[in-house]
């Protein structure tokens, strides 16, 4: 007893700990170091400050559409900014995420004309500066992206605007309330490319006279979160927006940190010493040991396949029993143990809780009748030449899953064999499409599903084909052209779904694919952050969170 | 000596010119394409095009480089593609970190490499010049990310003695090196980094000590009935200068910054910089920092070889 207490009354200075390292020792140290790192020269509060380990190699820009892929929207983009269609992100996360309004309350197509759109905007909002939100600043915006004669262009937006701006033909305003799009051609997902474009301050660019390096030290939109400081590569650092348009989502935390951590492991230890209390995506083999430390991981289902796009043009994948038989030959339970059980078995293109899902025809493992379709095609031993990354945003465990892959498929009858590159060449071959690389039969880019158009059209369209779009094999087949041109021309969502559900169908009777994996998107936060839930989508939302002291 | 030093100068453009040239190459033939950074996965070939132009990536290479040079000449390194920073402000913070680390690892790593290798060369061939020797090897040998990692393992996760990575608790901003709170950071990425210039150091200095106390000199001050240790110290003084040259090498390959090192440690230094400009292929920024790494690295053989002849001065230059 006396012992007991003279061991919990001795104060561990600065970190440094004296005599042995009880559990009750290592939690004051724990405390005071992570109080005087997390706190800094600011007292700790209420809501606490979350402190956010990124996968990401540097901090996404902050000048509208980020950078960083996807997880420069989750943290940054729709943080600071609004589109005028969001995600809901809300709910028990059992359902994929679907579009809902943003700076838009309404939209839809018009009777007369079915190229044109007419969107209405939300009333009462103010940007970050206090200027009112108008549908002049929505124009505003689509030149900042897309006109290279406005004063405000921004080539480095245009190109990340461009990805979701296929069908764009043009924005007007039609009054103070209300803006009409034009698209190219009747596109009924017009919504969902909506969605991806943020929408940025022209009063504080005004201010800054167009100088985007002086706006991304002072960025101004919408969103829950403010700007608040940043270290340029190494943290930066949102408060609330207490003005927030929608009072349910101020956030509950009082300050988000947001750090890029490349290094898995870097990320492991930082969270377990208490340097930052949420990391992304934690390696697979770090799990057991963050769960030991009490750490919660958080995982669910979501819109991200990892698999192979094949080449239908040249070489054994234009054979679809090849195909097949590619799809038949992979034991996918056996990859689930090699990532610690950190996926879902893929089958079909979008997860089964997506609503087009439908009642595709599903390749379970069979080697034998792998073997037996090698054999009726006449490839055996079937050489294909897989071109997969040594790393990369989404693509897991690329090297050891590609090995795995490699020896289920050589054991059937085909003879594999890797060519490996770094991500950015990757993606250079993805975006050249076949006739780039006519020698390559399928690449390994792991992929975002999370609307109908880059779920399921994009891999299978005719007007799609790289290097236009990412239909890198030049996948053809008049029947599935005429159905999304079916798709994309129906306004009903409930007659649109059967459509949609049609394609997911026929892109598994056709293997389009070869399915290996649904991405889980894992990460780990310490006990004392409170309120997160998961949603099935790329992103989150991170203003219920807050952090316990 | 004057003339010496100005020739020395004058040599750094030639090196300058031709290192940009073979750095703006190696970025054009390597795959990828410099606006990986900005362009989305799928971009179409319209798009490509039309960024293409706006950043000037359009004009044949030789002009790009041109161009690229017309301005460094002025002063303007340009605009990283990925951060539209300045370069110059890229390059300045970044290297000041990596000195950061560079300026404590060099010293310790010289006088511990310079300690062990004295004492291995004087006793060359005995025991503890085996026992000094295999623990040099073992400190080239060892990967510095791997012994990063552990040591993070260690210090940061087990035992919470140290941080795990960073610079400072509000990052660079604002470090101060007198607070703990601030330097405890330096600890865990200066001792991985000074492994490997302990082990070169002391190798050099145990082969330099070795072949000066056979030198005839040697003997005839013990003739002249110097005691051990007053030899030792004529001998150590006559083995410096060639020790200072790998040194100064050393301390260029430090401020190139260890982008494993960095990595692990998230430490915003040149290593890490350069990592990410050449996976974002963003020439401007590795344009610059390689030009200035190699000034750095000009200049540094420039003083050691100065110092050399301070301390030799039968080494005489000019």
């Amino acid at each position: 007893m006396a012992s007991g207490n003279f061991l919990i009354l001795r104060r561990p200075q600065s970190g440094r700990l004296e005599g042995r390292t009880a559990p009750i020792q290592r939690l004051a140290a724990v405390l005071a170091l992570g109080a005087s790192i997390v706190a800094g020269s600011t007292p700790v509060q209420a809501g606490g400050t979350l402190i956010v380990g990124m996968t990401a190699g540097d901090l996404p820009v902050t000048t509208g559409n980020p950078d960083q892929g996807f997880e420069g929207y989750r943290f940054v983009g729709y943080n600071l900014y609004n589109s005028l269609v969001l995600w809901d992100l809300s709910g028990a996360g059992d359902k994929a995420a679907d579009i809902k309004p943003g700076l838009a309350t309404e939209w839809n197509v018009d009777e007369a004309n079915d190229k044109r759109w007419i969107f209405k905007l939300r009333q009462g909002v103010k940007w970050h500066d206090g200027c009112p939100f108008t549908a002049d600043d929505v124009v505003w915006n689509f030149a900042y992206s897309g006109d290279e004669k406005a004063p405000q262009f921004n080539a480095a937006q245009f190109a990340q605007a461009r990805a979701y701006l296929g069908t764009y033909a043009g924005v007007e305003k039609v009054d103070d309330h209300t803006v009409a799009f034009t698209t190219k051609f009747p596109d009924a997902l017009f919504p969902y490319a909506m969605s991806y474009v943020l929408m940025i301050s022209p009063c504080r660019a005004k201010e800054v006279n167009n100088n985007w390096t002086e706006y991304a030290l002072k960025p101004s939109g919408t969103g829950p979160y403010k700007f608040d400081k940043m270290v340029p590569h190494q943290r930066m650092e949102f408060v609330p927006n207490a003005d927030y348009w929608d009072k349910a989502r101020v956030p509950k935390q009082d300050r988000l940190v947001l750090v890029p951590m490349p290094e898995a492991s870097t990320r492991t230890a930082a969270l377990l010493s208490g340097q930052v209390n949420w990391i992304e995506a934690p390696s697979p083999d770090a799990i057991e040991r963050l769960k030991s430390a009490g750490m919660k991981i958080v995982t669910r289902v979501y819109p991200h396949h990892w698999s192979y796009q094949l080449n239908f043009v040249k070489g054994p994948f234009t054979d679809k029993r090849v195909r097949q038989a590619a799809n038949y030959a992979l034991n996918r339970e056996d990859m689930k143990d090699l990532l610690n059980g950190l996926m879902l078995e893929q089958y079909a293109t979008v997860p089964p809780s997506t609503a087009y899902y439908g009642h595709p025809l599903l390749y379970k493992y069979d080697p034998d009748k792998a073997k037996a379709l090698l054999k009726e095609a006449g490839c055996l031993p079937c050489k294909v030449t897989f071109a997969i990354s040594t790393s990369g945003s989404g693509q897991m465990q690329p090297l050891p899953m590609n090995e795995l892959v490699k020896s289920q498929l050589d054991a059937t009858g085909f003879e594999v064999t890797l060519n490996s590159m770094d991500w950015n060449a990757l993606l250079q071959v993805g975006r050249g499409g076949v006739d780039a690389s006519p020698d390559i039969h399928a690449i390994n880019i792991s992929r975002a599903s999370q609307d109908p158009f880059n779920a399921l059209i994009r891999h299978v369209w005719t007007g799609a084909w790289a290097p236009k779009g990412a239909n890198w094999g030049h996948f053809g087949n008049p029947a599935v052209d005429k159905l999304i041109d079916g798709v994309l021309a129906e306004f009903d969502p409930a007659k649109r779904l059967a459509l949609l559900t049609r394609l997911h169908e026929l892109m598994n009777e056709e293997a389009v694919l070869i399915f290996v994996a649904h991405d889980l998107n894992p990460r780990a936060m310490s006990p004392k952050v409170q309120g997160f839930v998961q949603a099935q989508s790329w992103f989150q939302d991170l203003t219920p969170v807050s952090v316990t002291p | 000596m004057g003339r010496y030093i100005l020739r020395r100068i004058l040599y750094a453009i030639p090196i300058a010119f031709g290192v940009s040239v073979v750095c703006f190459s190696l970025v054009y033939i390597a795959p990828g394409d410099p606006l990986q950074t900005v362009l989305p996965p799928d971009a179409t070939a319209e798009t490509v095009a039309i960024v293409k132009k706006a950043y000037g990536f359009d004009k044949p290479l030789p002009m790009q480089f041109l161009i690229w040079l017309g301005k460094v000449v002025t002063g303007d390194f340009g605009v990283s593609i990925s951060t539209r920073r300045p370069v110059i402000l890229e390059v300045s913070d970044a290297l000041a970190n990596t000195a950061l680390l560079a300026m404590f690892a060099v010293p310790i790593a010289f006088f511990t490499g310079y300690v062990m290798g004295a004492v291995a060369g004087s006793f060359a061939g005995r025991w503890i010049d085996r026992v000094v020797t295999g623990a040099a090897v073992v400190g080239v040998s060892l990967p510095n990310y791997w012994l990063g990692i552990v040591l993070v393992i260690v210090f940061a996760v087990e035992y919470m003695l140290l941080p795990a990575t960073g610079m400072g608790p509000n990052g660079s901003v604002g470090f101060n090196l007198l607070q703990w709170s601030n330097a405890q950071f330096l600890v865990l990425p200066v001792f991985t980094l000074s492994m490997i210039p302990i082990g070169i150091l002391s190798r050099t200095t145990r082969a330099a000590v070795a072949e000066v106390r056979n030198q005839d000199f040697v003997q005839t001050l013990r003739a002249k009935g110097l005691s051990e240790w007053a030899v030792t110290r004529h001998v150590l003084k006559n083995a410096m200068p060639q020790v200072m040259a790998v040194m100064g090498l050393q301390f260029g390959y430090l401020l190139g910054g260890s982008i494993l090192v960095e990595t692990v440690f998230t430490w915003p230094g040149s290593g890490f910089l350069l990592s990410k400009a050449i996976i974002n292929r963003d020439v401007p920024v590795l344009q610059g920092t390689i030009l200035t790494l190699s000034m750095v690295f000009v200049a540094t053989n420039l003083v050691v070889d100065l110092l050399q002849s301070l301390i030799d001065p039968r080494i005489r230059r000019g």
